[in-house]
């Protein structure tokens, strides 16, 4: 009963202060997704054509993701100093592998039989990426960008160990303090929130764009 | 118009696919090419629109050679018509049907109203064209499939098996709209198949093969009279070639051209007298020029007497025709497929020429017999 007591308190007192770091952790993961996305999409788009370097290109970002965060971003700090840049570019290195390899498949699992209907129709290789193989794998391509927002709003909170701030600050602040259970979790439950909420919206987005529901966006 | 010189497809692992196929395909015919399963039928296809590309010999068109033409260009002007139908899941049936066209770049306008005119052509309402394909039937997707590859007007078009994974009775129907449709449009067209049914039935010319090369091209009447070898014979089966031997083979020459018909303006009343001097319980229902409109039966007449009085406001018009040049063997499986008493006969622009009855069928059939005994 105390805990919740302090944390409504916290809240009341810091209100605007969790609220900056609520929108600071959610930016970092967004960039991270966002370059990640602008990266790997066409990376995947790529592989799925070329499939001789699909082996080569998915162990890579595989190898990106078996590295402990604390480790990657110590690295990438070494390299890039402190801050939210060095933040954004981990979020991006790990948002790489659920991106890429979920085009890949995507594309690749788009019915044979309609590549070769637009192939025989006359359609350029172009065109039948644009009209045909994009469009029927945008559903599995949200899949992987969802499931990289919630690794990278998880991932985030350690931003806070090289100055980037954001929702792990606080939880830093409650295990530093005497008594700060409360201020753990007053850190804690907004990032849980924001991953389940990340979680929801790209789920329904997910299955707007599924070709089975595709009369809704018309 | 189509032309193969010496044409031979090797695949990887130097299996000949086709071997030095040389045919010549007239402007507006209809050929099937046939054969068992792995026989080169696909590949024989594929290669006229460069979906796979000649190992030797030269395929033209209109006199040019295709290996020297854009193929993404080429392929616009080819229709493409395939077993597993194809059509976009995100695309609505319009745009399905328009893709080419818009690949030519037509205005939106010119497409919708290319996408109306196409669906009228099979009978579909025009509100299908906003559905989406998996909205539809087997049958009519591929209706949209065949209108699809008709789009752009194309002078040839490539069919691989397109009404093979389709039931029966659906098949049959659009097997005999589809040949309808070819006499009307005047296309040429290329068609596989592996069923002799549809190949006799739809083909001008029929292409046997087998393992990579040509065994027979003729007319389905004269493979079936003269089959080049045993290979061709036990292809067609004996069922066939017993089937082809009785001099009359149209419905035109059988057909009784005095069906019982009535006027659409007619009244009910003079309807059932008809019916009474005619002993039928129903009456094929023409309009002007003699067009077939439909057909009433006497319980239709009992049920709408109170109604209605006209012939024309209680006409059936859902009801199956032939034309007088159809066989007799295919209408036979078709009326006993679709359990219908009588089929009417009809030419080309719908106006009623006569009627076959399951009676003249049994005529047929006793004079056959008698003809034999007569022989001995
Ligand atoms: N892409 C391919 N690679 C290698 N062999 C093939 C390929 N496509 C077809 N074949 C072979 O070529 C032969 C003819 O095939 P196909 O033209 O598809 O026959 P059909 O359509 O008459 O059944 C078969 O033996 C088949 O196994
Ligand atoms: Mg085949």
């Amino acid at each position: 009963m105390d805990l919740l007591k302090e944390l409504v308190t916290y809240y009341n007192d810091n209100g605007a202060y969790v609220w900056t770091e609520f929108y600071r952790h959610f930016l970092m993961s967004a960039y991270g997704v966002l370059f990640a996305a602008i990266v790997g999409i066409p990376i995947g788009i790529l592989i799925a054509r070329y499939s001789k370097l699909s082996p080569w290109v998915i162990s890579f970002v595989n190898v990106i993701q078996t590295i402990p965060a604390l480790a990657l971003l110590a690295v990438l700090m070494l390299v890039m100093g402190l801050g939210t840049n060095t933040v954004i570019l981990a979020l991006f290195l790990y948002s790489l592998l659920p991106i890429v390899k979920n085009t890949y498949t995507g594309i690749l699992g788009v019915d044979k039989t309609l590549k070769e209907a637009g192939n025989a129709m006359g359609m350029t290789r172009f065109q039948i990426l644009r009209m045909v193989e994009l469009p029927l794998s945008l559903s599995v391509i949200m899949a992987g960008l969802r499931t990289a927002l919630v690794i990278a709003i998880g991932i985030a909170t350690i931003g806070t160990f090289i100055g980037a701030g954001g929702l792990g600050s606080i939880i830093v602040r409650g295990t530093n303090a005497a008594e700060g259970g409360a201020i753990i979790l007053a850190g804690a439950i907004p990032t849980a929130l924001m991953a389940v909420l990340a979680d929801f919206v790209m789920g329904w987005f997910e299955r707007l764009l599924s070709p089975a529901n595709s009369r809704k966006l018309s | 118009m189509l032309t193969f010189e010496n044409v031979t497809k090797i695949y990887s692992g130097n299996k000949k696919a086709v071997n030095n196929l040389n045919l010549e395909i007239e402007k507006g015919e209809f050929i099937c090419f046939i054969g068992p399963s792995g026989c080169g039928k696909t590949t024989s296809m594929k290669m006229v629109n460069r979906l796979i590309e000649p190992t030797e010999g030269r395929i033209l068109i209109d006199g040019k050679d295709i290996m020297k033409q854009n193929r993404v260009q080429m392929r616009r002007e080819i229709g493409y018509v395939i077993q597993q139908i194809g059509l976009f899941p995100h695309m609505t049936i319009s745009e399905n049907i328009t893709l080419v066209p818009k690949l030519l770049q037509w205005s939106k306008d010119n497409r919708r109203e290319r996408a109306k005119e196409l669906i009228k052509l099979v009978n579909l309402p025009e509100e299908y064209l906003d559905r989406y394909p998996q909205e539809l039937s087997g049958g009519q997707q591929q209706r949209i499939g065949v209108l699809r590859a008709l789009a752009s007007n194309p002078p040839l078009i490539l069919m691989d098996e397109p009404f093979g994974a389709l039931d029966p009775i659906t098949r049959d129907g659009l097997q005999e709209e589809f040949k309808n449709l070819q006499r009307k449009l005047g296309k040429t067209i290329v068609f596989v198949t592996h069923d002799m049914d549809e190949a006799i039935k739809l083909a001008d010319r029929i292409v046997i093969m087998r393992d990579g090369e040509i065994v027979q091209v003729d007319t389905p009447d004269e493979i079936l009279r003269n089959p080049a070898n045993e290979f061709v014979e036990s292809f067609i089966g004996k069922e066939r070639l017993i089937q082809t031997r009785p001099d009359v083979k149209t419905v035109g020459q059988i057909m009784n051209k005095i069906p019982a018909t009535v006027h659409k303006e007619e009244t009910l009343s003079t309807a059932i007298q008809r019916m009474k001097e005619k002993r039928v319980d129903s009456l094929l229902v023409i309009g002007e020029d003699q067009t077939l409109e439909g057909y009433i039966d006497v319980e239709d007449i009992e049920e709408n007497r109170k109604k209605s009085t006209l012939v024309g406001e209680i006409v059936e018009t859902e009801l199956y025709r032939v034309k007088e040049d159809s066989l007799i063997r295919d209408t036979i499986q078709k009326m006993l497929r679709r359990h219908t008493k009588y089929v009417p006969v009809v030419d080309d622009d719908n106006r009623l020429k006569g009627i076959v009855t399951r009676a003249t069928l049994a005529d047929l059939v006793y004079e056959s017999i008698w003809g034999d005994e007569d022989d001995n």
